[in-house]
């Protein structure tokens, strides 16, 4: 059984077909990387995967672990084990991280009937894990991404990622905004993270984050659909002839 | 409850017995309905006063015929019959609750998801313990320990009987009878409240909480605190309580009056969750409040923190007159208003002495067709030069039937001072609250998370065990408002 798939998947928004019949199908101990050019969908996708109010499907099905999404709200999504980490995370002026990876951690442990973390072992476990991502404890102690670097920004989504140890990560344009340093950091935070038991789907405009983050699958989305299918070797096509020539041949 | 005829004449009896003083005692439970002259005296004659207060609450009677309800507040209700309203009943116990089980569900959730532990519930919810002797035994444990430091925590009617030239002295000394409609009428009918005495050079060892307070429960709806803290002293204090609190009277009019000398620090804070009626607003409590603090000293500080979710109408500016040279003066502030709530509250500082300092932080936060209005005045008057004011005022906005308003005074009679006034607006956002849902968190608790964020410059003021409560109370206030 797939850990993530996606049957003909159709959207609409403002009455604009975005989704047009999407299937993929991902398997444990897989990467998967949908690549494709500004409008072709991405964000569309990744948002309608987790669940967010405005973007659910007109007809197909998604299911995660053979479970389907159709009546899961986000935050239920989010429990079983999908993560989404955001091109633009958001600011939470007054939150501390800490408390706010504290409350998430605890709510998907919750979800798994696993023993809650008090204060103490979670301030602790957040550090070791941290110190792999290049987090500085100071960076936990602030608000949620408030006045964070791009960089910064990109760090703490896969150190949240790395903490709730979910099934199925989708990476929304993670390298969006990152220098060369700063995106070797992320990329080993998220390599350091595959294992034969999840699954990480990598949504990306540019070939330059799968030289660090090297997929199994690469997808090419166009108009709403994959059009193309195939091996790490399709990302460098389109890093050589760009989209267009993809495009026009399928 | 309806006042016997026998009341009435008991009442009668009072009034014209008075000139020879008060001989017979009375058992009614309650004065009659409405206010006149003979009520006052009623009130005063049950609680044993001596004769200089009788003539204070009629003078503050007499001077409240004479003025007109404020009308200049952004709240709206309709105007109040002061002659249906009973202004003495005899402290009641409450029906005593053999078990939890015997409680209303819905209070329950409340106190569960606030964490109050089973056997402050137990209490909260009056069920007959042990415990709640326990609670007595304590209080006086912690009266016997305060009492070796010299410090006086009483009630005032018993601090009128046992201190009564403190309370002659300083009663009214920082808000007059004629101050304002509402305090010139609680002047004349207060039942209760607490008293609180520091001697010269003692830093109060604890926390002062009205919970430790004997008598407490039946203090009533027209409150009346009094804090004195001599030179070189600090004190705590800290009111109300998180726990939902209802009660049969829709008006409430409590003063306050505190007094620093030199060097004294007097911390006032107040977590206030009166009932604040239905969805509509109807049924909920009229919290209209005088709250004034005076730092007479030089160097004094007094510090107002207020955690405000509850009651239909809020009306309620904690203020600051700084006399002392180097005084100062703080108002920290969170008004929750849902629903069909109506809030208006700020503060007023007022500089006198030379170099005295205030700073308002203030953070509303509307929810529902609420109305939250900040309404605060800074002055700074000709003497106090090298003074400085700084004001922050945000709102947040759930949704978008509510509104919030701010409505800042300033009034600078000198060049050498320096106010600053920053305000924002804001809203949660849906990226806010999807990014939360998509970490696991459900909307209640994104809600709770992004506004306990907002307020969190407030929270960090009051005391530990009042702040972890009070986050989970606005959380609470909120619930149903997003999503």
């Amino acid at each position: 059984m797939p850990l993530l798939e996606i049957k003909n998947a159709k959207l609409k928004l403002d009455d604009k077909d975005i989704l047009k019949g999407l299937s993929l199908s991902v398997n444990s101990g897989e990467v998967h990387a949908i690549m494709g050019p500004n409008g072709s969908g991405k964000s569309t996708l990744s948002y309608m995967l987790a669940g967010r109010d405005g973007y659910e499907l007109e007809s197909g099905e998604v299911f995660l672990e053979g479970q389907s999404l159709s009546d899961m709200e986000a935050d239920k999504r989010a429990r079983s084990g999908l993560f989404l980490a955001f091109q633009y995370p958001v600011e939470l002026p007054g939150v501390g991280g800490m408390s706010f990876l504290r409350e998430a951690v605890n709510s998907r442990r919750k979800f798994l009937g696993e023993e809650e973390l008090d204060h103490l072992a979670f301030v602790k476990e957040a550090r070791k894990v941290a110190s792999k991502m290049f987090v500085k404890d100071e960076m936990l102690k602030r608000a949620v991404n408030v006045g964070f670097s791009g960089g910064e920004k990109k760090r703490f989504e896969i150190l949240q990622m790395a903490m709730l140890m979910p099934k199925v990560s989708i990476l929304d344009e993670t390298d969006s905004g990152l220098d060369v340093d700063a995106l070797k950091i992320v990329s080993d935070g998220v390599n350091e993270q595959r294992n034969e038991e999840n699954a990480i789907v990598v949504i990306t405009h540019y070939q330059r984050l799968l030289d660090y983050i090297v997929p199994d699958f690469v997808h090419i989305l166009s108009d709403g659909n994959i059009i193309k299918s195939g091996g790490p070797e399709l990302a460098l096509e389109v890093e050589k002839n760009g989209y267009v020539g993809l495009i026009n041949a399928a | 409850m309806v006042a016997t005829q026998e009341t009435i004449d008991k009442v009668k009896e009072v009034s014209s017995t008075y000139k020879y003083g008060f001989v017979t005692d009375l058992e009614a439970e309650k004065a009659p309905l409405g206010l006149s002259e003979d009520i006052v005296k009623f009130i005063s004659h049950k609680k044993k006063e001596p004769k200089w207060l009788l003539e204070w609450r009629l003078k503050a009677y007499k001077k409240w015929l004479s003025m007109e309800a404020p009308n200049w507040a952004m709240v709206d209700f309709p105007k109040i019959n002061f002659q249906d309203i009973y202004y003495y009943s005899a402290p009641k116990t409450k029906p005593k609750l053999n078990s939890l089980d015997e409680v209303d569900p819905e209070l329950l959730r409340t106190y569960e998801k606030l964490g109050i532990p089973i056997k402050e519930q137990e209490v909260l919810a009056g069920v007959a313990v042990d415990y709640v002797f326990d609670s007595v035994s304590v209080a006086t444990t912690f009266r016997e320990k305060l009492a070796e430091e010299g410090i006086i925590f009483c009630p005032i009617s018993e601090a009128v009987q046992s201190h009564p030239d403190l309370v002659k002295k300083y009663i009214g000394s920082v808000i007059p009878i004629s101050d304002n409609y509402y305090a010139a009428l609680n002047s004349a009918v207060f039942t209760d409240g607490s008293f609180v005495y520091i001697p010269k050079g003692v830093k109060c060892p604890m926390e002062l909480s009205t919970y430790f307070r004997i008598n407490e429960q039946n203090s009533g709806q027209f409150e009346r605190t009094l804090i004195i803290a001599e030179d070189n002293t600090y004190v705590s204090y800290l009111e109300g309580c998180t726990a939902p609190q209802r009660d049969e009277n829709q008006l409430h009019a409590a003063v306050v009056e505190l007094v620093a000398m030199n060097n004294a620090e007097i911390k006032y804070s107040t977590v206030q969750n009166w009932y604040p009626g239905d969805k509509d607003g109807r049924g909920g409590i009229y919290n209209f409040v005088t709250k004034r603090g005076n730092c007479l000293g030089k160097k004094s500080k007094i510090s107002w923190t207020q955690v405000e979710t509850g009651s239909a109408i809020t009306w309620k500016y904690p203020s600051c007159v700084l006399k002392g040279d180097d005084s100062v003066g703080e108002f920290y502030s969170v008004a929750v208003a849902n629903n069909a709530q109506q809030a208006d509250t700020g503060t007023k500082m007022i500089h006198i002495g030379k170099n005295t300092k205030s700073t308002i932080i203030s953070k509303g936060i509307s929810a529902g067709k609420a109305q939250n209005t900040y309404r605060g005045q800074v002055q700074i008057q000709k003497n106090a030069k090298g003074s400085r004011n700084f004001t922050q005022c945000d709102s947040l906005l759930i949704g978008d039937k509510c509104g919030a308003h701010t409505v800042p005074y300033i009034n600078q009679f000198t060049p050498h001072a320096r106010v600053e006034h920053e305000a924002t607006t804001s809203k949660i956002s849906e990226d806010q609250l999807f990014y939360c849902l998509q970490r696991g968190l459900d909307t209640e608790q994104a809600t709770s998370l992004i506004v306990n964020g907002f307020c969190k410059e407030v929270m960090k003021e009051l005391p530990m065990e009042f702040a972890v409560e009070a986050q989970k109370l606005i959380g609470i206030s909120l619930e149903g408002s997003v999503g």
